[in-house]
């Protein structure tokens, strides 16, 4: 069986202090870390998970510059066997609809039985590459999901609804499906893991490669530009406690007690 | 703008909340004059339901075919052919929910629709539209405009308009009931799966501390579950934690998880990402600590403290216990 999962490098902005830039469209990623994006991470363990168990080919496919081999290599170190990485001044400033178009582009040429993708990246939270992927390669395709189970050329696919429900889904192959977190508990990645593929060769492919013209990717073949960013507004927001440590703590017991959580 | 489309979000028998939210701000969008049109897919024993949203609509297009029962994505998306040819909108709002996230890139996708996706706020000047959406977790907003066309797709966070106040007009029903047509063979809706209940109900719970990112390791979760017991309440947490197998699902409080609403809420180390707070917004009293004091959460909460949970919740947990003797 032919996987390909398609994963992203985003700097990790949880704990972070961002900092719009001068260009008002992006942040300043200066000093940030960047890893793969969580989603995919899922989505990678997912891909070797179902090649454990029934044997086959993972292929993963980032888009971006030279830096992306970082989590492309960690996928290797994971367990998957060949690397991808589409990359050409021409995709910068892609939206979702061109990143599927690039990504697309790339697999159409791959054997493919399931493709793998996260929810939604972690850095523009579109969450919706995969779909749109799946439309563009005219697959059958389910989002959200948060289990897979096998059986031949069919899979019984669970995807994760609100409050809890879950729905459940046949899916026949080849098709694509887009990984939520919490699907399986992603294996730790060791430098030994990581230097054992370092010298694992990672193609690169360019627009011209991938038969794709400069207005089909980029600002121009993108149905959605970022304008402006902006932080958001605060409403009015928490009444921060300031103080020593035994004074905070006090103050919140006061809090806790008058609007009844303590007995 | 002159005519903007709500696909109604309806399951297990219900028209889901936010679908309200988006008919709300659609007459926001059309002001006096517009046209706002409710797209209903489902089939006939579903028919009830037309009364719970039509009334707030200028026009019901009732998409009615015992194949579109269930929601599958790939028959919803047959019959968008039929819709396009006999509806006329410049503007089509669907929900960024799990039916939504599975069906309005394939819509956009396929009929080559600008869109973009869990849109917070939408402003029309001069004709044109600007979205305003979240990244990077909630942190920063970009206003995001979109190709010119002379039809887009926009996908709504739910919660982001109220759902209040929406204007009542009873407009018409129009039911089409042709068959659609293709091969949806490739995916099959099967059943429905319930929560699960655990041992503990988080709903039920008046006190309640709840643990995030921030908790770092489930090696830590004792010193909330500590506090939890000197207040007499119980432990929860956000996705991250649930994610990670921490705690079981059962305790996740948010879009995914359980909504809860607590005399007192407090959180600890939890960012309060959207779909976190969706979960507990509602809770009387919210406290947040974390490190990072532009964390989302402190937008929402009551009280904060901007610091370490690892040091604040030991002394809190203390002083708790001097007080209960």
């Amino acid at each position: 069986m032919d996987i390909i999962v398609c994963i992203k490098r985003v700097p990790e902005t949880a704990e972070a202090d961002l900092v719009i830039d001068k260009s008002k469209k992006g942040i300043d990623t200066d000093g940030l870390v960047f890893s793969i994006n969580e989603w995919d991470n899922y989505a990678v363990e997912a891909a070797i998970q179902l090649k454990e168990a029934q044997g086959g080919k993972i292929t993963v496919i980032s888009v971006g510059p030279e830096e992306n081999n970082e989590v492309l290599r960690r996928a290797l170190a994971m367990g998957a066997d060949e690397a991808i990485r589409l990359t050409d001044p021409a995709f910068e400033g892609s939206d979702a609809t061109a990143m599927a178009k690039i990504l697309a582009a790339a697999i159409r040429e791959l054997p493919h039985d399931l493709i793998l993708t996260g929810v939604q990246a972690d850095d523009d939270g579109f969450g919706a590459v995969g779909v749109a992927l799946a439309q563009m390669l005219d697959l059958p395709y389910a989002a959200l999901v948060t289990d897979i189970n096998l059986e031949g050329d069919t899979m019984t696919v669970h995807r994760e609804l609100e409050g809890g429900l879950e729905e459940v889904d046949k899916l026949k192959l080849p098709a694509l499906l887009t990984i939520q977190t919490g699907i399986n508990e992603p294996r730790y990645v060791s430098i030994m893991g990581i230097r054992r593929v370092a010298k694992k060769e990672i193609a690169a492919k360019g627009a011209s490669e991938l038969a794709l013209s400069g207005n089909e990717v980029g600002p121009e073949g993108s149905m959605s530009q970022i304008e402006e960013l902006f932080f958001p507004p605060v409403g009015e927001g928490a009444e921060i406690i300031e103080g020593t440590m035994d004074e905070k703590a006090e103050a919140l017991v006061k809090i806790i007690k008058e609007r009844g959580g303590v007995a | 703008m002159e005519k903007v489309a709500v696909l109604v979000e309806h399951r297990q028998n219900e028209v889901r909340d936010v679908t309200f939210e988006m008919l709300g701000k659609a007459h926001k969008l059309v002001g006096d004059g517009g046209e706002v049109i409710a797209l209903f897919l489902g089939d006939a024993s579903q028919k009830g339901l037309l009364d719970m949203f039509s009334p707030h609509a200028h026009r019901t297009i009732a998409y009615l075919d015992s194949a579109l029962k269930d929601f599958e994505p790939l028959r919803y998306r047959a019959a968008f052919e039929n819709i396009f040819e006999n509806v006329d909108c410049q503007l089509i709002l669907m929900a960024q929910t799990a039916f939504g996230m599975d069906l309005a890139p394939a819509i956009a996708t396929k009929w080559g629709l600008p869109f973009t996706t869990d849109v917070v706020d939408i402003e029309v000047t001069d004709g044109n539209l600007v979205a305003i959406r979240q990244m990077y977790s909630g942190k920063v907003n970009a206003k995001v405009s979109l190709k010119p066309s002379d039809k887009v797709l926009l996908t709504v966070r739910a919660g982001a308009f109220p759902a209040e106040d929406i204007p009542k007009i009873s407009g018409e029903i129009r039911e089409i009931s042709a068959g659609i047509e293709g091969d949806f063979s490739g995916r099959t809706f099967m059943k429905y799966i319930e929560a699960a209940v655990g041992d503990v109900d988080i709903t039920q719970a008046d006190i309640i501390v709840s643990i995030g990112r921030g908790i770092k390791d489930a090696d830590n979760i004792p010193i909330a579950q500590e506090l939890a017991d000197a207040l007499g309440g119980v432990v929860a947490c956000s996705r991250p934690v649930a994610d990670k197998k921490w705690l079981p699902k059962e305790r996740q409080v948010g879009t995914s998880g359980k909504t809860v609403k607590p005399k007192v809420y407090i959180a600890l180390g939890i960012s309060g990402a959207f779909q976190h707070q969706a979960g507990m917004k509602n809770a009387n009293t919210i406290i947040a600590v974390n490190k990072d004091p532009k964390a989302p959460i402190f937008g929402i909460a009551h009280y904060g403290i901007v610091d370490d949970l690892f040091k604040v919740v030991p002394t809190l947990t203390e002083k708790v216990k001097e007080l209960r003797g």
